[in-house]
Formats: C-alpha cells, sequence, structure tokens
C-alpha cells in the first residue's frame, strides 16, 4: 500500500479567487480524500441586521457577495414583502428579473473565465472575460453600478430603465447571443476541453440529492431543481424550464452553465418585449412583524434568507444560507479518484463563493 | 476540427485590437447614472440629518450645535441613499470615483446656512416631519 501524504490546498492558491482551505490526502497522486476547513473571511454581516434599519440592510444584504449582488438583495427585500404584505408593481419584477438575469450571465461569464483558467486556457478566459464586460457595461448604464446595482429597495425598485434603453438592449441582444455561443461552442465541442472534464469529479443524481448539492453542481447530475420554476419576480409570466445534464461530471457542470448564458439572454429578451407599465414602488410604512423563509435562485444555486421582524425598525434575526456551502459535501464526494492536477478544475467546478458563505 | 474551435475568434481578435484601456491614462468608462462620489453643498443644508440618520455605513456624521458636516470617504460605499433622502438638494453623485488616498481623510464643511428670521419654525418642522 502506497504511503498516504497529507497536501494542503489554499486558503491561497493561484485557482482560488477566495479563500477555501481543503487538506488533500494522497497516494501517490491521487486523491483519496479531502477535509474542507472554512472560516477565512466571516464578517458578521447576518449580525449587523440587529444595528441597520430593515430598510437600510438591503444595502448590506448586497455587499454579501460581490458576484450576485442583486438577487442577494432581491432575495432580501422579497422576505421583508412577504411579511410586511406588500405587493410589487408588474414594472418592477420585470425590472428585477432583467438585472438579476443580467447578474447571472456575468457571473457565469466570469466562472467560464475561470474556469477555462484553471485547465490552462489562458485564450478561453479572456474571452469569456471580454463578453462579460459588455454586460457589466449595461448593468452600470441602467443601475449606476458595474457590481453592487443599489436598485433593489424594499417595495420595489429604485431606478427605471427608459424605453430607449431597453431597445438598445434588445438590439444588442442579438450579437451579444451570436458571440456568446462561439464561446459555448469552444466549451462544448473542443477536443481538448472534453478530453480534460469528461469523466472527472462525477457525482450521480441521487448522492447529489441526497448530499443537498443546489444550482447547477445539482443540475448536472440530471437533478432538475431550479427555484425560478416557482416563479417568483417575473419568471411566472415569463416561464421558465431548467437546463439540465445528466452525465454529473465537471463537462456537464460546465455544460449546464453554458447552456443557463443561452436561457438567460432569452428570458431578458422575453422580459423586454413583455415589458408591462406602471410603477417603480409602492411606498413602505411599518414595521415587519413576522418570519419568511425567502428563496431565490442565484448563479450558484438556491440561496435562502430567513428573516424574523419583532414589530420594531430592526429585525431580531437574519439567516443566511448560500448554496456554496450546500456545494461543499458533494465537492468533497467528487474529490476522491481524482489527480492531484486536477483539484483545481474540480474544485471551481462547484463556482465556489467563499465570501457569499462565511458572510 | 475538434481541437481549433478557438481559431475563428483568435483570428477575429487578432484584427480587432486590444480589448482594455489604459488606465488610469486612459480615464474609466462611466456613464450619466454611475455612482462615483457624494458632493456636498454646504450653502443649501439646513441640518436636518437625515443623510446622517439614513446613511447605512455611518459615514456621515452631523454636529448641529458647531454646524459641522463630516464624511469620511473610506466608510462611503457611495450606495446614493443620502442623495435620494435629502430634502433640501445639498448632495448630489457624481460620476467620477474618488481618487486614491493613502491616509485616513475626513472631509469637513461648516454649514454656512443661516436661518431667517421669518418664518421661523419651517426648517425644523421640515426635518422633523420627514
Amino acid at each position: 500500500m502506497p504511503e498516504r501524504i497529507i497536501v494542503p490546498f489554499g486558503p491561497q492558491h493561484p485557482v482560488l479567487p477566495e479563500p477555501i482551505h481543503l487538506d488533500l490526502v494522497l497516494e501517490d497522486e491521487t486523491v483519496v480524500e479531502a477535509v474542507p476547513s472554512i472560516g477565512y473571511i466571516h464578517r458578521g454581516l447576518e449580525r449587523l441586521i440587529e444595528k441597520r434599519e430593515y430598510t437600510e440592510y438591503v444595502y448590506v444584504a448586497e455587499r454579501i457577495c460581490g458576484i450576485c449582488s442583486f438577487m442577494h438583495a432581491l432575495c432580501y427585500s422579497q422576505g421583508i414583502e412577504e411579511i410586511m404584505k406588500i405587493e410589487v408593481p408588474d414594472r418592477a419584477h420585470y425590472l428585477r428579473t432583467i438585472w438579476s438575469e443580467c447578474s447571472r450571465l456575468h457571473s457565469h461569464l466570469l466562472w467560464l473565465g475561470l474556469f477555462a483558467d484553471s485547465m490552462g486556457f489562458e485564450n478561453l478566459f479572456m474571452r469569456s472575460w471580454q463578453l462579460r464586460e459588455s454586460v457589466l457595461d449595461v448593468l452600470e448604464d441602467t443601475t449606476g453600478g458595474r457590481v453592487i446595482q443599489g436598485t433593489c429597495k424594499v417595495g420595489g425598485v429604485r431606478r427605471d430603465i427608459g424605453a430607449e434603453k431597453l431597445a438598445e438592449m434588445h438590439r444588442a441582444l442579438d450579437p451579444f447571443e451570436a458571440q456568446c455561443r462561439d464561446l459555448g461552442d469552444v466549451f462544448l465541442n473542443d477536443e481538448t476541453v472534453k478530453y480534460r472534464l469528461q469523466g472527472l469529479g462525477v457525482i450521480s443524481k441521487d448522492e447529489a440529492y441526497a448530499l443537498g448539492a443546489a444550482g447547477p453542481t445539482a443540475r448536472g447530475s440530471g437533478v432538475a431543481m431550479d427555484h425560478r420554476e416557482t416563479g417568483y419576480a417575473a419568471y411566472g409570466d415569463l416561464g421558465f424550464k431548467p437546463v439540465v445534464e445528466t452525465a454529473g461530471d465537471c463537462y456537464a457542470r460546465c455544460a449546464v452553465r453554458v447552456k443557463e448564458v443561452y436561457a438567460s439572454i432569452d428570458l431578458i429578451r422575453r422580459a423586454i418585449s413583455e415589458m408591462p407599465e406602471g410603477s417603480l414602488d409602492v411606498k413602505v410604512k411599518g414595521a415587519p412583524d413576522g418570519e419568511y423563509f425567502s428563496r431565490v435562485e442565484q448563479p450558484r444555486g438556491e440561496v435562502v434568507h430567513y428573516l424574523r421582524g419583532n414589530g420594531t425598525k430592526h429585525l431580531a434575526r437574519a439567516r443566511i444560507r448560500t448554496p456554496t456551502l450546500a456545494n461543499i459535501p458533494p465537492l468533497v464526494k467528487m474529490l476522491p479518484g481524482a489527480q492531484l492536477a486536477d483539484v483545481p478544475v474540480v474544485v471551481l467546478s462547484i463556482d465556489p463563493c467563499i465570501s457569499c458563505t462565511e458572510r | 476540427m475538434g481541437i481549433f474551435q478557438m481559431t475563428k475568434t483568435v483570428l477575429r481578435n487578432l484584427a480587432g485590437g486590444p480589448a482594455t484601456r489604459q488606465y488610469p491614462a486612459v480615464p474609466a468608462r462611466t456613464g450619466p447614472l454611475t455612482r462615483g462620489h457624494v458632493v456636498f453643498d454646504p450653502a443649501t443644508c439646513r441640518s436636518c440629518s437625515l443623510c446622517s440618520k439614513r446613511c447605512p455605513c455611518e459615514a456621515i456624521r452631523l454636529d448641529k450645535e458647531a454646524k459641522v458636516w463630516e464624511i469620511d470617504r473610506m466608510r462611503c460605499i457611495a450606495c446614493g441613499d443620502c442623495v435620494e433622502s435629502c430634502p433640501f438638494g445639498s448632495l448630489a453623485m457624481e460620476p467620477e470615483y474618488f481618487s486614491p488616498v493613502v491616509e485616513h481623510v475626513v472631509e469637513r464643511y461648516t454649514i454656512t446656512y443661516v436661518k431667517p428670521e421669518k418664518p421661523a419654525k419651517k426648517p425644523a418642522d421640515e426635518s422633523a416631519g420627514a
């Protein structure tokens, strides 16, 4: 029996955008066990809810994550709106959907770039980030912020997108989709990419479900679970079918994200053409009294904001469960059997967002 | 061929020129809505203190007695809540990002607003009611 050695992976590692630590138990070059540890960037944002008024906390919720910031604000606002029984206008729902999907687009393009970088495909990495920049430009033009949008608030949205800008976005979608499809073809059809990804980090449908995988990690294994199907914001009107792959390996998870990019573009196109007229927000009065379990589908999976109010301006408790936390147990299951050189690719395939996880 | 999927894009990019810009020699791209930094006009402020109450990161401090308004640029997250809440239009958002600094700076302004004799109660009412 070969000798076992432990190789530390992270928290500082070239492929990791954020700090997570894994102790890899190796036999020769093969991983036999992975022991994760987190807790490097805890910021105490849940506790901060006792110090900030519930309307101000939207800004804090947005800063939980730098990538899916809009969806954290959306999830938090939806929770407060449910507790206070606030009816949000239709136009606000549609605008929230457009900004959510733009966030998903830029998150997936960022991930595709990082993933290409993790397998050493620098050219593809730069091309992905080049495309991502055009999404960020749209977000900056419509909201005022590239990654922290700051447009979602309790009771609606803070900004409108004018008809002219909507038409311009609609016109830009076709060439953008063509460019994304060129990029997606490289990920899906290139032999070198396939050779590197297929059969790597496999997790079966039952295991993914039992370990509580979320988002593209679950859908890559054939678990058709996407919270957008429940029809929050404008997804109920637009109709949505989750993207599912069945192989359960790194290639399948990559394929899910590539196809979700196309699905997001389609959702934005339909949201723009069906955009209703009307007001942007309703006036919020009083203080939340009650509790709600708010859920939203983020690029990495389902995020949960549990909020409990006690009738004052300050909430009593917030609990935020982010998708990366749910995806760490499947990751630990994926790693055994992989070569040490493949570990970065497998770790990135769950799209780890550690700032989210540790809040 | 399966391994030359990227070639088309590579050739197009070769002819297309660089996608990045030489920042800071070339300024960053901003739009009219870009939240760069907050500017304050001390002449119109009536020290109602709504901005300091609404600020989610306690970057704005107001001393009503001394008529001093302060902003800590390192705490400010440029969310724009103060700009929206100011009833007198004393605050505005400029699209340019605040230039980098090497030490902690608190910008201090003296409020020059003088309360008119008549109607004397109006500013106080507005600040209390808003």
